[in-house]
């Protein structure tokens, strides 16, 4: 029989490639030979099994009966054994509320503990690292003066002290100042044309790392939100909404860069009780 | 062997039925049983994989085989990694044969449940097994995020981070789930732990649960069958279970592992060297997450910058495409065996399935719900496909926006008049009618009618 012939190769062919799998391995492997001999030998055992199956066996078609299941028929027989339990007891609803009662309490008091899987949120949300006076430096921790800063692209800084810091990194970039056209309260946020926004998109927290020097415009590479640093990092493009939250620099005596405060507004992603 | 096992446990007259049990014979049964299968493979695979992960974010040193990366600072996670690739032997083609089959096992349970979808299989009495069928879709999109964060790649990092602030952008629970669920503002050091007990332990285990409840109910309800000669709502007709449908069953799953083998063998997937450590600084564009997520970033690319304030109230421009959408998608579907019971006030029992042109309006709006699906992850790739065909991204999210109001309706009326069409003429759109027209001439002969 010549389906039975076939069978029988699929299955040497199986193994054989198994064989030659474990010298595979013990030759040192590799990705591709080991995933080829590995198919090889599972594919002769599937096709083997698969025309054994269809061709070797002639099964009959069986029929087996159904039993349908009317609603609410078949429950006489448990209902008879659950009654048992409420024999003898004279007030049924207010032993079963307070059973319940009890079960519902134990299971809010054993789910409690979960409020330690992490912190309340409750200011962090609003601040970060910078404070007044913080010494903005790059990833290696080295103070940034303003010619330091390049005009065709930007820096990552972070406050002194917490380089890596994920919420407090700001991109750091320069245009010639005439350009700019901040908010009038922030007029002296940007000494020599440096600006410092926060590296976090305001729409799904993604390092906003793209800058388009040429059309001076910050871009997210998530979904493409796309901000003006001349006018304060407006979004022009994209699904963002707010701002890039700036940071106020300055200069200090020494000629190098730091922060006169915190960001201007809360960075990441937006939650319900944001300010704008 | 039997006969010791019998003697011990009485179960000749049992396995001898159960032996027996009829499973009706058709293609369209065997998409459960691959999803089945991956799950099994992935069991395997992932078992050989945690033995060398290490769930741990602390810092170290990458000093291992692969030079690009050499001298780099890494998480102990992303080391033990770039370890299990480079130098356990067989550890890669582990690897990537896990990561396919758990694109194959998302894909062939979404399959399976549109087989169901269209067939109308979820009727009474299966909405019980629709459910907890559901319930493992939700649990195979959870594993496949967490096992997709685990190697602490830069990829997998902006997964995470949207993820956060999906949740974080939840009116007034957010913060404080967001805050309980990373263990504080996103990057934290805690969140690598507690993925890996998600992905190993919580989310197979419960897996594991309702896959036996899902096939301990099919067992007990018999499965549906297709209509045809001897067939009826109150019988079964079928291949035993041994040896036809038992040594299928072998047969496809053996098939499905080696085409996995081969792809994992072959087709590279999620080479976390070329994506480098997570760094919360950077993200690598363009980024793409596993299929089954990218209707999700589709949608939240095509929402228009809105967030507006409701009382003093702000609606995160996150929450409607990656919270709320996602949501009521898919509560309509978990729920859709009693929203059609209420459509069509059909509370009957139902074992033969309906073919999809049976019921035209259950078909249209299976066929729109996936071009919907279908065009959102497209938008997914918006950059990608301006970036081929040398258009302007912008210009790519008007279409898709267009797209996402317009293709799905569209679609869904054309499946209805297809449907309704292919009704009325009892044609099957694959198989050729066998027989002919004949026409009598006017010479009192016949002539064949030609088909159009
Ligand atoms: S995260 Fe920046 S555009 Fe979405």
């Amino acid at each position: 029989m010549k389906a039975e012939r076939v069978v029988r190769g699929c299955f040497a062919l199986s193994l054989a490639a198994s064989v030659g799998l474990s010298l595979v391995y013990l030759a040192g492997g590799s990705r591709a030979w080991e995933g080829v001999l590995l198919a090889a030998a599972l594919g002769g055992i599937a096709v083997g099994f698969i025309l054994w199956a269809t061709r070797l066996i002639d099964a009959p078609d069986n029929v087996e009966e159904r039993r349908e299941q009317k609603p609410g028929e078949g429950l006489g027989l448990i209902s008879e054994v659950l009654e048992q339990s409420v024999t003898g007891v004279s007030r049924r609803k207010v032993l079963a509320g307070l059973a319940s009662g009890a079960a519902a309490s134990l299971g809010a008091a054993l789910a409690i503990p979960s409020l330690s899987l992490g912190p309340q949120p409750g200011r962090s949300l609003f601040r970060t690292l910078w404070v007044p006076g913080i010494p903005a430096v790059d990833s290696e921790g080295g103070r940034v003066r303003p010619e330091d800063v390049p005009l065709s692209g930007i820096i990552t800084v972070f406050p002194q002290g917490s380089e890596g810091a994920g919420d407090s990194q700001a991109v750091l970039l320069r245009v010639a100042p005439d350009l700019l056209s901040l908010p009038e309260a922030r007029a002296s946020w940007a000494p020599q044309g440096c600006l410092a926004y926060s590296k976090i998109c305001t729409h799904a927290g993604c390092p906003v790392g793209l800058y388009r020097a040429q059309a001076r415009e910050l871009l997210c590479p998530c979904h493409q939100s796309t901000f003006d640093v001349l006018t304060g990092a407006a979004p022009v493009f994209g699904p963002a909404v707010r701002p890039l939250p700036q940071l106020p620099l300055a200069v200090d005596e020494d000629g190098y860069l730091v922060a006169q405060g915190d960001f201007s507004g809360p960075v990441g992603p937006s939650f319900w009780n944001v300010t704008q | 062997m039997i006969r010791y096992v019998e003697s011990r446990l009485g179960l000749d007259s049992w396995g001898r039925r159960a032996l027996r049990k009829v499973f009706p014979d058709h293609w369209s049964f065997l998409i459960g049983e691959i999803a089945l299968f991956c799950f099994i493979i992935l069991v395997a695979t992932g078992t050989f994989l945690t033995l060398f992960y290490r769930p741990d974010a602390a810092v170290v040193t990458y000093e291992g085989p692969y030079e690009p990366l050499r001298g780099q600072e890494v998480s102990a996670a992303f080391d033990s990694v770039m370890r299990l690739s480079f130098e356990v032997r067989a550890g890669l083609v582990m690897r990537q044969i896990h990561h396919w089959a758990a694109l194959v096992f998302v894909a062939s349970t979404v399959v399976h449940m549109c087989r169901v979808f269209f067939t109308g299989a979820f009727r009474r009495p299966r909405e019980l097994n629709w459910i907890v069928g559901f319930t493992m879709l939700m649990l195979a999109l959870g594993l496949g995020f967490t096992g997709y964060s685990l190697p602490d790649d830069l990829l997998s990092g902006t997964g995470l981070r949207i993820g956060y602030s999906a949740l974080i952008s939840i009116p007034f629970a957010g913060p404080y789930i967001a805050s309980l669920a990373f263990g504080g503002e996103f990057p934290t050091e805690n969140v690598i732990s507690r993925l890996f007990v998600l992905h190993v332990m919580l989310l197979p285990g419960l897996t594991i649960a309702l896959l036996g409840a899902h096939l301990a109910i099919l067992w007990r309800q018999k499965h549906t069958q297709y209509r045809g000669p001897g067939r009826s709502e109150s019988n079964v007709v079928g291949k035993g279970l041994w040896p036809y449908q038992a040594l299928l069953s072998l047969g496809v799953m053996a098939l499905t592992a080696a085409v996995l083998a081969l792809m994992g063998g072959l087709v590279q997937i999620n080479p976390i060297w070329l994506y480098g450590p997570f760094d919360a600084t950077t993200v690598s564009a363009p980024s793409q997450p596993d299929w089954y997520m990218g209707w999700l970033d589709g949608a939240t690319r095509l929402f228009p910058p809105w967030e507006p304030t409701v009382f003093g109230v702000t609606i995160p421009s996150m929450f409607l495409p990656a919270v709320l959408l996602p949501g009521l998608f898919f509560t309509v579907v978990a729920l859709w065996p009693f929203i059609e019971r209420r459509l069509t006030n059909d509370a009957a029992e139902h074992h033969l399935l309906d073919s999809p042109r049976d019921e035209p309006g259950r078909t249209a709006l299976g066929v729109a719900g996936l071009l919907f699906f279908t065009v959102l992850t497209l938008a997914g790739g918006n950059d990608l496909i301006a970036l081929t065909l040398d258009i302007q991204v912008e210009s790519m999210t008007r279409f898709f926006r267009l797209a996402m109001f317009v293709v799905p309706p569209v679609g869904g009326a054309l499946a209805y008049r297809i449907c309704r069409q292919l009704r009325d003429s009892r044609e099957h759109p694959l198989g050729r009618g066998s027989g002919v027209v004949l026409r009598r001439t006017e010479q009192g002969g016949f002539e064949e009618v030609p088909r159009s």
